[in-house]
């Protein structure tokens, strides 16, 4: 019941925060276009290009829509609407759920206008293959969310903003989401394939190919999420302690 | 809505003590607030009075002692959605308008009161359909009132709720809390306005220095200070004579008019009128709650000093 009416505000707050799609939607798509506009016959990392930079900058968009719900806690924690939140029947953990499913809500849009962009610039892949794909990448989000989670309950409002920015655009970098890739061998690449983005970002190239990913990057996904989640699961109780 | 007999154990602080590292904001608060009461929590700035409402609402755990609402733990008595708070803080949800952010907070409670009700009750209605960012002090305080109320708690606790809000605002909330009051809702509310304890709550817990050290109906919280005042109209009469009168704690001379501040007034009066027979238009006043609030939290502040501190 309760939970129903917070998670549709909790989407109504999210939809009217203008700025925020600006970045998670907006961003992504311009920053396809410019780059991949040039590049549409090109080939790159063993696929075409627009499909590389597609995926790429759906990942871009999604991270961003992953971590957002951190971005909220801090937000509602520095407004002291948590303390609020805490004095009603309302569970904390209602709270976070709420937050954390409309982040994909928000990813799936993103998604979804990057699939059009890519589309119109050639790429090709069969329903199953989007689908896939799809897959693929909202699995790969859980340890963004978690780490979303993370940052937001234990960063302070004020060093928010920079602290999940970086991180994200640190974890978008190695993984290889600006469209080039920081090493193709050796031991940044082994760096690399250790990053929970770099899987992300292979998704396209994936559901093209097998289908899923090797073995590899489901377990650096599962490992990151086997960390992430529990140290998000700790802080979130921490700062219910603390207030 | 609680039934008629979980009401019984009212609202019970006992031993409640917390410190934040070297300062000890709450020594050993002994408190029971029966149901359908108001009650003031009275005190200067870092009385501890925040520390003490935030552990009757579950947001901080006490250090030691224990408190009971209704018979049950705080965090029980919030998740039963017996308790409504209105703290300092909790700018309200960005991105909702007023009565949005009500229907929320309604969605949360097992029997909450109709959204319209509330608005209006809080005088909120006439700005429901603005955006919680965009609202003046008053407003955003009207808008923490009606999040207070929409559950229809059997408990208030409101931290300092007119704070910062002019006269006017300050009227119409305490006549709105009066019609809530009215419905046998238990009330605790922390200020540090006298007259707003004076003239709204049914008792009056004073607290300075994490302690308690007055409790009881204004009337008595001003007897226990003492602090009664003769004037007479008294010529000639030196201010160190009139001083060292029994029952006389000082003495001042403004023209003629001599004015005594007395401990024992019945005693001041009676030496007054025996040494002094020529004194004239004496009158004898009960003090301001204001004098004894001043007086008995000096009181705690000495004592606090000489025992550096300590907890007696």
């Amino acid at each position: 019941m309760s939970n129903v009416t917070h998670l549709r505000y909790e989407i109504v707050r999210t939809f009217r925060n203008r700025s925020f799609f600006a970045v998670t939607l907006a961003l992504p798509l311009v920053l396809f276009y410019a780059v991949a506009l040039g590049q549409r016959h090109a080939t790159f990392d063993g696929t075409s290009f627009p499909l590389y930079f597609m995926t790429a900058m759906a990942v871009y968009g999604a991270m961003f829509a992953a971590v957002s719900p951190g971005a909220r806690i801090a937000r509602d924690r520095s407004g002291g609407w948590t303390r609020q939140l805490r004095i009603t029947p309302l569970r904390a953990r209602t709270d976070v759920a709420a937050k954390v499913l409309t982040a994909y809500l928000v990813a799936l849009p993103s998604l979804a206008l990057l699939y059009l962009a890519g589309a119109s610039l050639g790429v090709r892949l069969d329903a199953m293959q989007w689908l896939e794909m799809t897959g693929l990448l909202l699995a790969g989000l859980a340890p963004f969310v978690a780490l979303g989670i993370v940052v937001g309950y234990l960063v302070p409002a004020d060093a928010l903003a920079p602290a999940i920015g970086g991180v994200v655009v640190l974890l978008a970098l190695v993984g290889g989401v600006y469209g080039f890739q920081l090493a193709t061998s050796g031991p940044m690449f082994e760096v690399m394939k250790a990053i929970p983005s770099y899987w992300l970002v292979q998704a396209g190239k994936t559901a093209l190919g097998s289908g899923s990913w090797p073995a590899r990057g489901w377990i650096v996904i599962a490992a990151w999420a086997a960390v992430l989640v529990p140290v998000a699961a700790l802080a979130y109780r921490r700062a219910a302690i603390r207030a | 809505m609680v039934d008629g007999n979980a009401h019984a154990g009212g609202v019970v602080l006992s031993r409640l003590s917390k410190s934040y590292g070297e300062v000890r904001a709450v020594r050993s608060i002994d408190l029971t607030i029966a149901p359908g009461e108001m009650v003031a929590l009275l005190g200067p700035n870092g009385a501890g009075k925040t520390t003490t409402i935030d552990m009757v609402l579950g947001l901080t755990r006490p250090d030691a002692g224990t408190v009971s609402v209704f018979g049950r733990p705080p965090a029980a008595a919030v998740r039963a959605g017996w308790v409504g708070g209105m703290l300092q803080t909790g700018s309200p949800l960005a991105h909702l308008k007023v009565g949005e952010l009500v229907a929320l907070m309604a969605s949360y409670y097992p029997h909450p009161l109709p959204v319209a009700d509330v608005l209006r009750l809080t005088g909120a209605a006439q700005f429901a359909g603005q955006r919680t960012t965009r609202l003046s002090g008053g407003q955003a305080q009207r808008v923490r009132f009606a999040a207070a109320l929409i559950g229809d708690p059997d408990l208030l606790v409101l931290d300092e709720p007119t704070a910062g809000i002019d006269v006017e605002g300050r009227r119409e909330f305490w006549q709105a809390m009066r019609a809530v009051a009215g419905r046998g809702k238990t009330v605790l509310f922390a200020t540090h306005y006298l007259e707003e304890a004076d003239a709204n709550a049914d008792r009056i817990v004073l607290i300075a220095g994490g302690r308690v050290i007055a409790d009881g109906p204004a009337t008595e919280i001003k007897a226990r200070a003492g602090s009664r005042t003769i004037r007479a109209t008294l010529p000639g009469a030196g201010v160190a004579a009139l001083g060292a009168l029994p029952g006389v704690v000082s003495a001042e001379r403004h023209g003629d008019v001599v004015v005594l501040s007395c401990s024992d007034a019945d005693a001041a009066l009676r030496a007054l009128l025996g040494s002094f027979p020529g004194a004239r238009d004496i009158e004898v006043r009960g003090g301001s709650l204001e004098e004894a609030f001043l007086e008995l939290t000096a009181d705690e502040e000495t004592a606090g000093a000489s025992t550096g501190g300590k907890a007696r």
